[in-house]
């Protein structure tokens, strides 16, 4: 078990850690979420006694880490797969840990085997990789077979394989009995793992709950309604009697509608008393991704911008269009997801279009949000950006109203509508 | 879903209750968690001293200063005896131990890089948080570090500075050498060889002191050097007693006292080096261990 109670790290004048107070219990996987530069590995190294705590403290079975009899016996930890000496093997290194806290030899030929670095334990680990390297941390934190562990970023550099051992391990050591704190920044990850949630962002606690109660906290589930592409005065119909029935409706990029705060048999009926065709309902669960992205975007200190190579662009040949800006650049202000993609549309390239060139430097394919289906986001159809779909029985959609422009999926440009 | 949540204000942690199921259990109370089923030891000194010595064997570095140490010993000592025994000399009763002198000098360097080494290396690699965070007692490993390498140290000048005694009193019989005494072989031997190990192990303190190799290893030079090389330009009479100072306390004299030719006849004599070196190293030292205690790693 261990327990922080207000605690607080500041570095001259900048607080890394503010006023954090939490409990990780045996038992379970929590988890311990924030942007980059948030105050995890801080915090983590308070745990550890590394860093001192400017105010507050944290204690480990009810002794801070530096007074615990023999503390890697109880405590593992993996803070930094790299710190270690390139120079000296994997099994010395480890040898050097277990006689620190005599732990017998033969463990660390154990965890050795644990980690599956057996066949390296001699070489020097300057030529590890960073997945192997991640492994012979993990040996590090499992050396003293202890009762909590903490890991910071286990899953680093690890090969599908290895995340799926981690995770795991992990889970088979919670199940055991053992407090597991486990930072990451892999959202999928850490839904597959953790059974509980710490965030953090700024160096203060923004969440403290089970990972269920995290999601439905953090994001509303809603549900997808298409109707008839044919027929949009049955779409704004619908929209008009589902806000009438107390919902909220949102529009897609794709024709379809977001419906929050009705549940599915309730739709399915006002569509009906409204004599509306639907073509798709289906609920939306929101994902842990999502729901940490809305509750940290006030919180994230390193923020992504478009590179604009101001004043570094060549000169536009005249006539020239200027390139148009790739999807998927900067970060958004806010984070929604992109709506999924319609499954069964054909690929239908915008006929009278020019056809795209090769990839070029900066050109679309391959480009995150550009997939087959979804329309006129490639730049190369600017001319004719309401081309005829062609065989698609897809019209285009109306781009969003101006009037909802928050509901427009703001990871990709507007202009490229 | 339009408009961004802001955070939900979570001032303190909930009171969560434990879940079912979940082998929660209150806290304070000797919790059910996990029990290893190997034995738990009440670690010591004896285990940091059994880590440092693994580690410090490990590393090639160790081997390399050690390894260039040994060579420059033994090979500018043979060389001083061989140059010298064929200019057929007349040593004039000097004792030919004293042509130990150069190759321990040259060789200090080594020595303090490796002291220097021992503890900054883990600085600059990361290790220092993973050796802290396996031994919370900061104190017990720099202390099993200082010791570990100043055995390894003592040993290895001993031995050959004994071998370059043994190979100078050889080749220069019969030049009107002095036949040394038992007193002077001991501080040629074990008074230099302590001077030495306790010159790295000052190196050992500063490296934890400063943290980065390159710089620590850049201020012991500067501190073996900078007295001699400062106290040649200082011409002016009214700095003459700073400049006996400088030369008579630096540590190339200090070192050359033990085979007693200093560069005056003032100034420290007999053992007094040792002593000097003793005070300093435990003045460092101490300055490392309250640094290492208050700092974070």
């Amino acid at each position: 078990m261990i327990e922080a109670v207000g605690l607080t790290k500041r570095y001259g004048d900048k607080t890394a850690v503010y006023n954090l107070s939490f409990q990780v219990r045996p038992g379970a996987v929590t988890g311990f979420l924030g942007p980059n530069g948030s105050g995890k590995s801080t915090t983590m190294r308070m745990i550890l006694g590394l860093d001192n705590p400017t105010a507050g403290h944290v204690t480990i079975g009810g002794y801070p880490y530096r007074r615990l009899p023999n503390a890697p016996r109880q405590v593992g930890a993996l803070l930094d797969a790299k710190a270690v000496h390139g120079g000296r093997s994997a099994r010395n290194h480890l040898l050097s840990l277990a006689q620190l806290s005599g732990i017998p030899a033969r463990r660390v030929d154990e965890v050795l085997g644990v980690v599956g670095l057996h066949d390296v334990a001699r070489r020097r680990s300057k030529g590890f990789s960073l997945g192997m390297g991640q492994r012979l941390g993990i040996a590090a934190a499992l050396l003293g077979d202890p009762q909590v562990l903490l890991f910071d970023e286990p899953v680093n550099g690890l090969d599908p394989e290895g995340i799926l051992w981690v995770r795991n391990l992990m889970k088979a050591l919670a199940a055991e009995g053992r407090t597991v704190f486990v930072s990451s920044h892999l959202m999928s990850e850490m839904a597959l793992t953790a059974d509980h949630l710490i965030v953090i962002g700024r160096g203060q606690l923004l969440a403290d709950m089970s990972i269920t109660d995290f999601i439905s906290a953090n994001s509303a589930d809603f549900a997808r309604v298409r109707t008839p592409d044919t027929e949009p005065q049955q779409r704004e119909k619908l929209s008009s009697a589902l806000t009438e029935a107390g919902g909220h409706v949102l529009p897609e990029q794709d024709g379809a509608l977001r419906v929050t705060g009705l549940p599915l048999p309730r739709i399915s009926d006002i569509a009906h008393d409204a004599d509306v065709r639907l073509w798709e309902l289906s609920p939306h669960q929101a994902s842990l991704e999502e729901a940490y992205m809305r509750m940290t975007q006030g919180a994230v200190d390193y923020r992504s911008t478009d590179d604009q190579k101001a004043g570094l662009q060549q000169p536009l040949p005249p006539g020239a269009q200027p390139p148009m800006p790739v999807p998927g650049q900067g970060q958004p202000g806010w984070y929604a997801p992109p709506p999924p993609q319609p499954g069964g549309q054909p690929f239908a390239p915008p006929q009278g279009a020019p056809v795209p060139p090769p990839a070029g430097p900066y050109g679309a394919p391959g480009v995150p949000g550009a997939a087959p289906g979804v329309p006129a986001p490639n730049p190369y159809a600017q001319p004719a950006p309401q081309a005829p779909q062609g065989p698609a029985p897809v019209a285009p959609p109306p781009a969003a109203p101006p009037s909802a422009p928050s509901s427009a999926d703001l990871t990709k440009p507007e202009d490229a509508r | 879903m339009s408009t961004p949540q802001p955070p939900m204000p979570q001032t303190a942690a909930p009171d969560r209750q434990a879940a079912p199921g979940a082998p929660y259990s209150a806290p304070g109370a000797a919790y059910p968690g996990y029990t290893s089923p190997i034995p738990v030891v009440r670690t010591h000194l004896g285990h940091a001293i059994a880590s440092e010595w693994t580690k410090i064997k490990s590393v090639r570095s160790t081997m390399w200063t050690l390894g260039v140490f040994a060579l420059l010993v033994l090979g500018i000592g043979l060389l001083t005896g061989l140059v010298v025994e064929s200019s057929d000399p007349d040593l004039g009763g000097e004792s030919p131990l004293s042509l130990g002198f150069f190759g321990l000098l040259l060789g200090a360097m080594c020595v303090i890089t490796l002291g220097v080494l021992t503890t900054a290396s883990e600085y600059g690699t990361g290790m220092i948080r993973t050796t802290m965070v396996a031994c919370p007692s900061r104190g017990r490993v720099l202390a099993a570090k200082a010791l570990v390498f100043f055995l390894i140290a003592f040993a290895v000048t001993l031995v050959c500075a004994t071998l370059t005694g043994f190979l100078h009193v050889g080749l220069l019989e019969g030049h009107n050498g002095k036949e040394p005494s038992g007193e002077e072989w001991l501080k040629g031997t074990v008074g230099v060889s302590l001077y030495l190990a306790l010159l790295g192990t000052l190196s050992l303190a500063v490296g934890s002191m400063i943290r980065h190799s390159a710089g620590a290893i850049t201020i012991m030079i500067g501190a073996v050097l900078a007295p001699l090389v400062i106290a040649l330009f200082m011409f002016s009479s009214s700095l003459q007693d700073v400049q006996q100072a400088l030369f008579e306390y630096s540590i190339p004299n200090q070192m050359s006292i033990f085979y007693a030719n200093s560069l005056s006849d003032s100034g420290p004599s007999g053992w007094d080096p040792l002593w000097i070196m003793l005070v300093a190293t435990g003045a460092a030292l101490g300055g490392a261990f309250a640094l290492l205690e208050k700092r974070d790693v």
